[in-house]
């Protein structure tokens, strides 16, 4: 069966004066109805990129996109990315939709949370300016506005941060899309408002039965969430499999040494936190072979130091697991276990 | 809002006295005296002290500030008691060169600067905004290369070139305006082509320099706005380029040049001296110019310096109180 967004070898590159910036590249993963993808990777891996192309949102003129991302939509299916830009708008809204990072910043200043909700449902609905307002003002209570009512004519500057998150959500949801895209869409936000969003999300999400697409670099943030993960890394998915996989047989070392990163409240205090050595690889100029290889601890073990030559393939290691490693899972698993 | 604008106006008030008061003081300092320079050939002290005495000098500057003041409420009669001329109020002087109220005269001056003002701040805007937008929207192809061929031929040609090249090698050559008739006086109301006559190229040589300036502004502005998130949200809900273009990017891109619009409009109607100059136009400009350089007409000066920094704070407290409509983030302090 396929599922709702298939998107299959996405490259998304930016010509610049210094070369070119390979930011995505064979990008491959899904998500289906009611689903959750997390896609997890520091910044500059390439996750919101990605995403940004399947919205259609880079300036075409600045972006060289290839592969393809498709949506299977009840009228047929749409590859977003060869389609003309007027069908891939008409789809922006009403089926995909995107919340983003910073919602002080991603909200007009200069509207009324009310009025850009309004816009936004006006746009594939027709109603009197009244309608447009009732629904505003639905969706506020729906994402949990107290005081909907009189919030309603209020500025983005009026909001705290998460009322404006929530607002934000509002606006993507009006028209009731399938897919919505969050883009780190509590990285800006206090801790405990983050849960309150993610809930949130959760709840709109069985109510409406979306698919989710939601980019972080927080795995905690992603364990309680997600079905499914995608670890990217220098523009690359390094892994792909279901939360248990990735946070309990973790197969790929660039997804240890994230997790070695984390601090775990049953370590004790004694215990420090492991920090991946090394920088992020250059856009421009990758590595030759595996782009992970200059910070990987285990090159050494691949025989014919193949990892600083050949770009290793994504493969299934388990049922559903894939891993861009040359390491068998068993001779991962005996290195990790020889460390500790 | 009421409370935040009552507090403005009262400050501009304040300011206004501040301003008043020191050109007073200044025009007190110049080492030239107004009561000798009117005296005839067999000057004699008593004379000068009477003449002095006659146009209101032999007192402190407090003093004539106030009277100043008090004339511009309720009217002065100027000059010794019993033959003084009465201005009525607002009285801003009395020009004894010219035998008239300063009033008058002002009020005699004052629509071929507001015509120069209205009709160039008219013609840069338009120009100046669409040309910028014009330019953002294609960014480094040709229209945004003629654009920016335009702005440096308007930044860099000074009025006193460009306004004597349109007079001669446009206005002359091709016989567009009759020399004799060049400046003169048409209402434009009741007549229109006379007033274009008269005002179009005046207001076209002072309009290019602005508007090269303001489509670099609106241009820049538009650019930066463009790559703001919410332009991206606007973006991502779906709407047409045309409706972000002219709801969200304009909206956002074009509320820094209300203020300076604002201001440079403002300035123009205190005069513009070297396109009234050229033009011949017999406004606040050629008034003061004249009266610094030829008659030494101290009231005059004291008028025309007096409406340009008033024209200037009112227009900044308009501004203000614009802004506050456009941007609600102003609106709530």
């Amino acid at each position: 069966m396929s599922k709702f967004l298939e998107v299959r070898n996405l490259n998304v590159s930016f010509p610049t004066e210094d070369g070119m910036v390979r930011a995505s590249n064979g990008v491959t993963y899904s998500v289906g109805l009611g689903e959750t993808l997390a896609i997890v990777g520091e910044s500059g891996s390439g996750k919101s990129v990605s995403n940004l192309a399947v919205m259609g949102l880079h300036n075409p003129t600045r972006t060289e996109i290839s592969g393809e991302a498709i949506l299977n939509l009840k009228s047929g299916s749409v590859d977003v990315i060869s389609a003309d830009t007027e069908t891939v708008r008409k789809l922006r809204g009403k089926e995909m939709a995107m919340i983003f990072q910073d919602p002080m910043s991603a909200l007009h200043p200069f509207f009324s949370i009310g009025d850009q909700i309004a816009e936004a449902w006006h746009l594939y609905n027709k109603g009197s300016k009244a309608d447009g307002k009732n629904k505003a003002l639905e969706m506020l209570e729906l994402v949990g506005i107290p005081d909907a009512a009189k919030r309603i004519n209020d500025f983005p500057h009026q909001f705290s941060g998460g009322m404006r998150q929530r607002a934000m959500i509002a606006m993507a949801l009006v028209n009731n899309p399938s897919l919505l895209i969050a883009d780190e869409p509590t990285t800006a936000l206090d801790v405990t408002v983050q849960s309150q969003i993610l809930s949130l999300l959760k709840e709109l999400q069985i109510k409406f039965n979306m698919a989710i697409i939601l980019i972080t670099h927080d795995l905690g943030v992603v364990a309680e969430f997600a079905d499914r993960i995608c670890v990217m890394y220098g523009g690359r998915i390094v892994e792909d499999g279901t939360v248990e996989d990735i946070f309990y047989q973790p197969k790929h070392p660039y997804t240890l040494g994230l997790l070695n990163s984390v601090p775990r409240i049953t370590a004790g205090t004694s215990h420090r936190l492991k920090a991946i050595p090394g920088q992020p690889p250059s856009l421009i100029n990758l590595p030759k072979g595996c782009s992970f290889a200059p910070r990987c601890e285990y090159t050494s073990k691949v025989a014919g130091g193949k990892c600083s030559t050949e770009v290793p393939t994504l493969d299934v290691k388990n049922a559903g697991h894939l891993s861009r490693c040359f390491l068998s899972t068993e001779s991962l698993n005996n290195l990790v276990k020889d460390k500790a | 809002m009421l409370k935040y604008v009552s507090r403005r106006i009262l400050y501009t008030t304040i300011l206004l006295l501040i301003v008043s008061l020191s050109i007073f003081y200044i025009f007190d300092l110049i080492p030239m005296d107004p009561a000798r320079l009117i005296c005839s050939k067999q000057c004699t002290p008593a004379l000068v002290e009477a003449n002095r005495h006659r146009l209101g000098l032999d007192v402190s500057v407090i003093e004539q500030w106030w009277r100043f003041i008090v004339g511009l409420f309720a009217g002065r009669t100027f000059g010794e008691d019993g033959i003084g001329q009465f201005c009525s109020a607002p009285a801003l002087g009395y020009s004894f060169p010219r035998h008239e109220c300063v009033t008058t005269i002002v009020a005699n001056a004052f629509p071929f600067t507001l015509s120069l003002a209205v009709g160039a701040f008219i013609m840069w805007i338009s120009v100046g905004v669409s040309l910028g937008v014009l330019s953002a929207r294609k960014k480094g192809k040709f229209a945004d290369r003629a654009a920016s061929v335009f702005v440096l031929v308007g930044t860099s040609l000074p009025t006193f070139i460009s306004g004597i090249l349109i007079l001669l090698f446009i206005v002359l050559k091709f016989n567009l305006v009759n020399p004799l008739e060049l400046g003169d006086w048409h209402n434009p109301f009741t007549e229109p082509i006379g007033w274009l006559n008269t005002f179009f190229f005046p207001c076209a040589t002072l309009a290019l320099a602005y508007a090269a300036t303001y489509t670099r502004f609106t241009r820049s502005n538009v650019i930066e706005t463009s790559s703001e998130d919410y332009i991206r949200t606007a973006r991502a809900k779906g709407l047409t380029e045309r409706v972000i273009l002219r709801k969200h990017t304009l909206r956002a891109a074009l509320a820094p040049i209300v203020t300076i619009a604002g201001l440079d409009f403002a300035g123009l109607l205190g005069g513009a001296v070297i396109t009234e100059g050229i033009f011949g136009l017999n406004g606040l400009g050629k008034l003061s110019i004249k009266a610094v350089t030829q008659t030494y007409d101290l009231p005059i000066i004291v008028a025309t310096t007096l409406i340009a920094s008033t024209l200037v704070l009112v227009a900044n407290l308009l501004v203000d109180i614009t802004y506050a409509f456009i941007d609600p983030r102003v609106r709530a302090e």
